[in-house]
């Protein structure tokens, strides 16, 4: 053998075996099923499919859990992982779907909403490909998404997406962003055939409220708060004055805006009758000026250089040592929804929606969100699902 | 599976030929060996349906 193709030889293995381990671990973490045990609440799944034709045997299909009270009552749909690399939202949903019990209306729950995008790595930014939850009964796994879906399921991208039906110019990159491709259609893109689906379910469910969960930069101004239309102000400015006068944390409004199109918080109020909501709970592993994109960080929110920052008065929520850790997250979540639906229910009394075993911010962050997941080893197997 | 997304796949697998017989054909720069296969990576990893 000459001494070029030795050389070649070298950098060939060398490229192979980095390639191969680097594809096995790619491959595993989009094949990764998280257990999900379906609480007594459950009482039906669904697929996000049933709703859009087109979905059916995609990537993008997702299940859809329907939690309906003995009484008849409003309807409130949560929808999480619209951006996967925000996990608070899963988090809250798995605790929703796990735990709660509908005495009136109707909850439905789509924890894994951009399913692709669930199973989607940032590897150019150093994202870590899982993050543990401690329980009572050992670590849960969790997947940690992207806020894209991946190529694999949508590709190419256009240079610039244009946005149906407003024709507004976004980022080419937002064309696999599930909250710009609002209100979708059926014969579009998959992304946009994913909030169509959702939007179907909201038109024939006759929906009144959306949650729509996400988790924001603490550097970026929309964090810390409740996105809402006008039509929804009211009951949002309601909710955050009652969270913040009875349990002690802020949560400000924010009107979603008229002329930035593609949003869950602007279109499915301008396409449904339901009344939008989009919630954001800061989270500081998204930052750009942060240390190395670690679990630690995701889960604990501690970082030198936003403590730094804070001190400079250069971000938007107060931050301390105690850094912003995923329970706080996923308990401001928690009290927010069920606020939301205590001030829907008042100004509705026919259309109210009651629920019990959601617990609030205080007990989410005392026990920690691990408390609320349950062993999907000892639970019935007909009640897991995977997501 | 569009047509489009067909068609780009199609492009992967052709960059990748490229850049292998590139990767052939060079006989002196150990660097731009080197940089061949390792851009060769991600299309390869396209065309696998892996990332």
């Amino acid at each position: 053998m000459s001494r070029e193709w030795k050389v070649k030889s070298i950098f060939l293995l060398i490229v192979l075996v980095i390639t191969t381990i680097a594809g096995v671990q790619f491959y595993n973490h989009r094949h990764y099923m998280v257990p999900l045990v379906a609480g007594p609440g459950v009482t039906k799944v669904a697929k996000l499919s049933d709703y859009c034709e087109g979905l059916k045997g995609t990537a993008a299909d997702t299940n859809v859990f329907f939690m309906e009270g003995k009484e008849e009552g409003g309807k409130m749909i949560i929808i999480a992982n619209t951006h996967s690399n925000e996990p608070a939202a899963a988090l809250t949903a798995f605790l929703f779907v796990e735990n709660a019990i509908v005495d009136k209306g109707t909850f439905i729950v789509i924890p894994q909403f951009n399913n692709s995008g669930g199973r989607n790595t940032r590897a150019g930014d150093g994202y870590p490909l899982y993050f543990n939850i401690p329980t009572p009964w050992g670590d849960k796994k969790f997947r940690m998404g992207n806020r894209d879906a991946s190529p694999l399921d949508q590709w190419p991208d256009p240079d610039v997406y244009v946005h149906y039906p407003d024709r507004q110019l976004l980022s080419y990159l937002d064309i696999r962003n599930t909250n710009r491709t609002w209100p979708g259609r059926p014969e579009g893109p998959l992304m946009e055939k994913v909030t169509y689906a959702a939007m179907q379910i909201m038109r024939e469910e006759q929906v009144d409220m959306a949650l729509d969960i996400h988790g924001a930069e603490t550097m970026f101004p929309v964090t810390n708060c409740i996105v809402a239309p006008d039509k929804s102000m009211k009951i949002a400015t309601m909710a955050s004055l009652t969270v913040k006068a009875k349990e002690g944390f802020d949560n400000h409004v924010e009107p979603s805006p008229t002329g930035f199109r593609g949003l869950s918080h602007r279109e499915i109020g301008d396409y449904a009758d339901t009344l939008p909501f989009l919630v954001e709970a800061p989270i500081p592993f998204l930052d750009q000026p942060t240390g190395p994109k670690t679990v630690d960080l995701l889960l604990d929110g501690k970082d030198p250089f936003l403590l730094s920052l804070s001190k400079k008065k250069m971000l938007f929520v107060p931050y301390d040592e105690s850094g912003w850790p995923m329970d706080k997250r996923v308990g401001q979540h928690c009290s927010v929804a069920l606020e939301l639906i205590n001030q829907f229910s008042k100004r509705n009394p026919e259309r109210a929606i009651k629920v019990e075993s959601v617990p609030r911010y205080a007990e989410v962050v005392e026990k920690g969100i691990g408390y609320y997941l349950h062993d999907p080893e000892k639970a019935d197997k007909a009640n897991i699902y995977y997501e | 599976m569009s047509v489009i997304m067909m068609l780009y796949y199609v492009l992967s697998v052709y960059l990748i030929g490229m850049l292998i017989w590139n990767f052939v054909r060079e006989k002196k720069s150990k660097n731009d060996m080197l940089l061949y296969l390792i851009v060769a990576v991600p299309f390869v990893l396209r065309v696998l349906r892996i990332k």
